[in-house]
């Protein structure tokens, strides 16, 4: 389990996190939702355990965050930037292979490969592997740092046949993973991390599509202000009484005409 | 496509790049020793040295030959490798560092802070000695010159660090202003200087491999030696850092502690080569560059094949320094910049294609 609790964060005098606490459980899909200034990339980098809070505490496990090694922690987690500029021209391939980073030594050149592989496909980029970064569009890059956070975390089994049931649950945190990417590949990127959480990983995303939520997450948590406004499945979420509270959006609730999930029509 | 024989391709195509460049070092070394007054063939230098350790190689020299090569071309030769080699590792190192490609040693103001040191130790070196009677005046100038460049790193470093963490803008500003600072200190030693002070500021300020001594070398090739030798650890590293630092944080690097070690090794590397040559630029700007070109710019292959490169430029640049207006000399870093300043506007210009760098 990957948890925050009680988490406050001061940035100079302005409070952006007020004591949210929040946990991601092992196979399900988080999305955390919320307007800008809300707090939400502030509590992923809470999260992955780069910004330490004034208060409260992230926990991997049950063991504080600050307690474990930078290598050991990514092992277990990933996470994906919002966007990724590289300054030299690193091929697909081996940008996706940097993943493979805090393996090095435990892990054979095959493997690696293999794992690279798997992950090329899993983002929908493996016609790019021998492209240069530089010269993709923001999408196929977004995709390809996708594809680099799986291997950093995912298909443990090519890496070791032997090993169990994957060994010790693993997280992957996106930020806005879908903000540069056009319709068909936003669905496919969280179809993608769908995918991933059926293999057992936990997935929370950060995501300003509500519609886009309701249709792949298990749970949606809405930040609002620094603060938990609302959490549950989106059924219980995504009203309209409590959307219009904080998104300050007037908003019309139907159901998905193939999923039943809620879609939401701004009025 | 197939991955994995790409990616073999890929690999076999640096370790081609690394034997390339390394057999370019070796030819070149044998040119710079060979080349000049008395002329000595590749082989003849090759049986020199193997003569020093007992070895009888069938090439005939001269004892004048011996004399030549051991006293005074090869302190030259081994002093151009270990300055091209430290000049063009710190360069590499900082580029990846800041990401940026037009990084360089001396942007961060390591080069003119350890100049400014030297030039205060050439104007001012006579009242100090006497201070201090008991630093002998050759030791005098190199240890200035590397303490110049590791104050005005640390300075940089610390003006630009808070919280434990280091911002590369402020960074690079930071330089910029030691640079403006140690600028204005130089000129003000120059105002300062007589005519003897003056030939020997010039020295200083452009550069030269000339006079170098196995005595001076002796003194600071193990602490370049240091900078050269320990950069390359932190390949991995900078590739992680290319993608952004928090990026390199959660991939499992500590990249705090990567960073201070990469800069204090550069500044070490860039320091003491300040200190037996002088200021030479352009090499760590245009070496990593090249590189980039034919190898790519993973800095597993990146560091060692710019350490070669950047010591075999030097050497070339050496021999036309010495050579071009015989019997006088140029000053080195004359060369490197007529060299190094067009080829830079001509990267700026193909940066504007797409994966340019």
């Amino acid at each position: 389990m990957l948890r925050a609790d009680d988490i406050q964060v001061r940035y100079g005098s302005a409070e952006v996190l007020r004591g949210p606490s929040l946990s991601v459980a092992p196979g399900e899909v988080v999305a955390v939702l919320g307007p800008n200034g809300a707090g939400k990339s502030t509590l992923l980098a809470v999260l992955a355990g780069t910004l330490r809070p004034h208060r409260g505490e992230a926990a991997l496990d049950g063991r504080a965050l600050a307690d474990w090694s930078p290598r050991a922690l990514a092992l277990r987690r990933a996470v994906l930037p919002q966007s990724s500029e590289l300054a030299f021209g690193f091929p697909v391939l081996e940008v996706v292979l940097l993943g493979r980073s805090p393996h090095a030594g435990a892990t054979t050149r095959a493997a690696d490969l293999a794992i690279a592989e798997a992950c090329l496909a899993e983002a929908e980029v493996t016609h790019l592997a021998g492209r240069l970064y530089t010269t993709l569009s923001g999408g196929e890059r977004q995709r390809v740092q996708l594809a680099r956070v799986l291997a950093q975390i995912d298909f443990p089994k090519l890496d070791f046949p032997d090993a169990g049931q994957g060994g010790e649950a693993r997280y992957l945190l996106l930020d806005e993973p879908t903000s540069s990417l056009a319709l068909a590949h936003q669905h496919a990127t969280l179809r993608t991390a769908r995918r991933a959480a059926e293999r057992g990983i936990g997935v929370l995303a950060i995501l300003h599509d509500l519609n886009l939520a309701a249709m792949y997450a298990d749970r949606l948590v809405v930040l609002s202000r620094g603060e938990l406004a609302a959490e549950g499945t989106p059924a219980e979420v995504l009203t309209e009484a409590l959307v219009r509270e904080a998104f300050d959006l007037p908003v019309h609730v139907t159901r998905h005409p193939t999923r039943g999930c809620p879609q939401i029509s701004p009025i | 496509m197939d991955l994995s024989s790409f990616a073999q391709a890929r690999h076999r195509r640096g370790l081609a790049a690394l034997w390339l460049f390394g057999l370019g070092l070796a030819g070149t070394f044998l040119l710079a020793v060979g080349y000049g007054a008395v002329e000595i063939g590749p082989g003849q230098s090759i049986a020199i040295l193997a003569a020093q350790t007992g070895l009888d190689l069938p090439w005939e020299f001269t004892r004048q030959q011996e004399a030549v090569l051991l006293a005074i071309r090869l302190p030259r030769a081994v002093a151009g490798v270990l300055v091209g080699g430290a000049l063009a590792a710190s360069g590499a190192a900082l580029q990846g560092l800041f990401r940026n490609p037009l990084a360089d040693p001396a942007l961060i103001g390591v080069s003119n802070g350890a100049a400014l040191a030297a030039v205060v130790a050439i104007v001012l070196g006579a009242g100090i000695v006497r201070l201090v009677p008991a630093l002998p005046r050759d030791l005098l100038l190199p240890l200035a010159a590397f303490g110049g460049g590791l104050a005005t790193t640390f300075l940089v470093y610390r003006i630009a660090s808070r919280d434990g963490r280091t911002d590369v803008a402020t960074m690079l500003l930071a330089g910029v202003a030691m640079n403006a600072m140690a600028g204005a200190g130089i000129g003000f030693m120059v105002f300062l200087s007589d005519d003897q002070q003056l030939r020997d500021l010039n020295y200083w300020l452009l550069g030269s491999l000339g006079g170098i001594t196995w005595d001076r070398l002796v003194l600071v090739a193990p602490l370049m030696l240091i900078g050269i030798l320990s950069l390359p650890f932190f390949a991995r590293p900078l590739n992680a850092m290319l993608l952004g630092e928090s990026e390199a944080v959660h991939l499992g690097f500590s990249v705090e502690r990567s960073k201070r070690a990469i800069v204090v090794l550069a500044a070490l590397a860039t320091g003491t080569s300040v200190a037996i040559t002088g200021v030479i630029g352009f090499v760590g700007l245009v070496v990593p560059h090249l590189v980039r070109l034919t190898a790519g710019p993973d800095h597993r292959l990146l560091l060692p094949i710019s350490i070669l490169f950047g010591a075999s430029l030097v050497l070339i640049a050496d021999l036309f320094a010495r050579t071009l207006v015989l019997p006088a000399e140029l000053p080195i870093g004359i060369v490197t910049a007529c060299v190094g300043g067009p080829f830079f506007l001509w990267l700026l210009l193909r940066r504007r294609g797409p994966g340019g760098w």
